[in-house]
């Protein structure tokens, strides 16, 4: 595999240019310190970023599909669903990395006519595309859960006292899981 | 923030237009950013000016007609009142020391949130109104006019910053940008643009007492909920007093302790420890809340709902007054409420009946935080512990803005949970103490509709959290404010799932080993003690 090795030998340019276009996508001041400031803890967006492109970056050399890369896309989509991107602009930086190999390599990619070798990188970087959106939308919908539960326990004591819920045996909870619903509620027979 | 380029990006010449300047950028109401508007029977209980209902992604506001006359006089009345706003409207330097320490800018990016753009959304009208330069040379000087675009930005900003106060740490003129923050909130209410989230539960504390409006039924019956927990839990039954004249102390708390988990579980340890000690105490249900939303509107709505908690201390006749673990109840307590409803010259200085232990540091005030009061216990070893019980938790602990950062209590909530578990970590020095990152929901921002925006707040703190929970396995977080337990278990269960939430008092209930109690099976959550599982 050459380009994998051209992508290893490139590996500091690659991130560097990968990492500023990412950061490109925030406005000016806010790029600037997310680019100059190394603490991890007083910038953890330019730190979940930084360390989420090397670690995608080195699976995507390895080849290899493994958990890690969902761990590496999800430390930097987590951030991105809740600032003020659309989810398309969220997301966008996987297909990034693309523009900057196919820039970074133009000239070793004609000259050793590696376009297949090419066409299965990308395609690696399709499939990080796809589960970038479903871990876009695990979060998304992990914010509307976090709602939902926050009013439930608002009320969940004062129908409790009210006595208005009604603890359910385990197969009742399984038939009730089964129906997708998770609320019983109890007639009022007062 | 300094900005020098490196050459090579010197270099690079930018063909796109440039951005417009920050006053030429006009707000954008994106959802999951803002809170509701306050409901007009809200406003309407409080006597708050422009009483009706409004929506803030309506273009119309239902603003009076003069409402532009109100602010600007409003401006002038605080400027010649307070001399701290006028010095923070003048000072500032732009040095830019405060613009990465916030952590709504830190987590969002967005840079109207640096600190110091924050203040210039106002600074840039003071000086349109109130400087020379401003007047003449208008935008560029810095200034501008007061217009609803400016009025609507200001609303949208200064409903995204939690008062907390970091950024005032790293301000060599210590300006402090929470006073900004809270002179534009308490012009915004004499428009009558609060929100619904603060301004339901201020209407509820003036009429009923406290945020959530319970009566003093449905306190007692709160109360007596966990009082049968911890009876079936200890095997023993505790017997509280409410409204009793004649004790010796009062014992205040914020009404999310009574109502919501994991607060129930802190109040639980109070009463658990209190029987324990046997002090003479009693609750309240007419100073029934120790939290002070009004503070999120007004100087002097905050006053209004303050002055229960002496006026009850009077009425009962007891000799001081304990309070329960809460933030900004404490920055009011200890900072405003002596001045605004003082003195308190009919209560005494407030002794530890148990360890004799005079508390100097409340001479005037007269009040204690209960992590002050439990500290000195252990300190004269008056109560028996067993840390053991807390061994299936591995703790950190998050500073709460206002406890850490207005009043310095810093080694008491540290000193308890060293006693009361054998397994604690400090989350790194930059994130903890008087650095210590907000939970990105405070001042009365913990809604569920500007979800987005708690999340972005909240992130700094989490991840210090998630990497004390990498590093040493760290699964509970503790601390000593209502609205952190409230706020934190959503943000851990976004950012850090696995960690949850904790009062420090329900720590010490759990090592707590009181006189004739059974052998305990389970902690106050019902979860089985360290030793007990699989056991029935």
């Amino acid at each position: 595999m050459i380009l994998k090795n051209l992508l290893s030998e490139k590996r500091a340019a690659i991130l560097e240019r990968w990492f500023e276009m990412v950061l490109d996508s925030y406005p000016v001041d806010t790029s600037s310190f997310l680019k100059q400031q190394k603490n991890q803890f007083a910038n953890p967006v330019g730190a979940a970023i930084s360390q989420g492109i090397n670690g995608i970056f080195e699976e995507l050399l390895s080849g290899k599909d493994s958990d890690t890369i969902s761990t590496f896309l999800d430390n930097i989509i987590r951030v991105r669903a809740v600032q003020d991107f659309t989810p398309s602009q969220a997301v966008a930086f996987i297909f990034h990395l693309k523009k900057v190999i196919r820039e970074e390599l133009e000239k070793e990619i004609s000259e050793n006519q590696l376009s297949d070798e090419l066409f299965a990188i990308e395609a690696r970087i399709d499939k990080m595309a796809m589960l970038s959106f479903d871990i876009y939308v695990k979060c998304r919908e992990k914010i509307y859960d976090i709602k939902a539960n926050e009013l439930r326990n608002m009320t969940f004591r004062l129908l409790q006292r009210a006595n208005l819920i009604c603890e359910l045996s385990e197969p009742e909870q399984a038939l009730i899981d089964s129906k997708n619903l998770n609320v019983k509620r109890k007639e009022v027979t007062k | 923030m300094a900005k020098l380029e490196k050459p090579e990006e010197l270099i690079k010449i930018d063909y796109t237009p440039h951005k417009k300047d920050w006053m030429d950028t006009p707000v954008e109401f994106k959802e999951g950013m803002y809170c509701w508007g306050a409901k007009g029977k809200d406003l309407k209980i409080l006597d708050f000016p422009n009483a009706r209902d409004w929506s803030p992604k309506e273009e119309d506001w239902k603003l009076p007609e003069n409402w532009k006359d109100t602010i600007l006089e409003a401006m002038a009345d605080r400027l010649s009142k307070y001399r701290s706003f006028r010095l923070f409207m003048d000072i500032c330097v732009r040095c830019g020391a405060c613009a990465d320490k916030c952590h709504f800018f830190i987590g969002g990016g967005d840079p109207k949130n640096m600190p110091v753009l924050r203040a210039e959304l106002m600074r840039s009208v003071y000086r349109k109104y109130h400087t020379t330069g401003g007047k003449i040379f208008g935008k560029t000087a810095g200034a501008r006019e007061l217009t609803l675009d400016v009025l609507k930005e200001w609303w949208y900003y200064f409903y995204q910053c939690t008062e907390c106060r970091r950024c005032s740490v790293f301000c060599p003129y210590g300006i402090d940008t929470a006073e900004i923050t809270m002179m534009g909130r308490e012009f915004m209410n004499l428009l009558g643009l609060n929100t619904g989230w603060i301004s339901g539960p201020v209407a509820n504390c003036y009429m009923k007492g406290n945020h959530l409006g319970l009566e003093p039924h449905a306190i007692m019956n709160s109360i007596e909920g966990m009082i049968d927990d911890i009876e079936t839990i200890t095997g023993i039954r505790i017997n509280p007093s409410f409204n009793r004249k004649g004790a010796e102390i009062l014992f205040v708390t914020p009404s999310g302790d009574l109502f919501a988990d994991p607060g129930t579980f802190t109040c639980m340890g109070y009463l658990m420890l209190f029987h324990e000690l046997g002090i003479d105490y009693t609750w309240s249900t007419y100073a029934s809340e120790g939290g002070n939303f009004g503070f999120f509107t007004s100087n002097e709505t905050a006053k209004r709902l303050n002055s229960k908690i002496y006026a009850e201390a009077k009425r009962l006749g007891v000799k001081w007054i304990i309070g329960g673990e809460c933030g900004h109840m404490w920055r009011v307590l200890s900072q405003y409420m002596d001045t605004w409803n003082g003195p308190a010259d009919f209560l005494e200085v407030p002794k530890s009946p148990i360890t004799g232990t005079v508390f100097d540091n409340a001479k005037s005030m007269k009040m204690v935080h209960v992590a002050e009061f439990t500290a000195d216990l252990i300190k004269h070893g008056k109560i028996k512990l067993n840390p053991g019980r807390n061994d299936n938790l591995k703790v950190t602990y998050h500073d709460s803005c206002n406890t850490a950062r207005g009043m310095g209590l810093l080694e008491e909530p540290r000193y308890i949970i060293n006693n009361v578990c054998n397994h604690f970590y400090e989350m790194p020095d930059n994130t903890i103490r008087e650095q210590t990152f907000c939970c990105g929901s405070g001042t009365g921002l913990n809604a569920s509709e500007n979800m987005d925006l708690r999340m972005r707040g909240g992130l700094p703190r989490a991840n210090a959290v998630k990497h004390v929970r990498d590093q040493h396995g760290v699964n509970m977080l503790a601390n000593i404010c209502a609205i952190d337990r409230a706020t934190l278990s959503a943000s851990m269960d976004y950012w850090v799932p696995g960690v949850k939430v904790t009062g420090v008092h329900e720590l010490v209930a759990n090592a707590l080993i009181m006189k004739g109690e059974k052998d305990r099976e389970t902690d106050l959550r019902g979860e089985p003690l360290p030793g007990k599982e699989g056991k029935e």
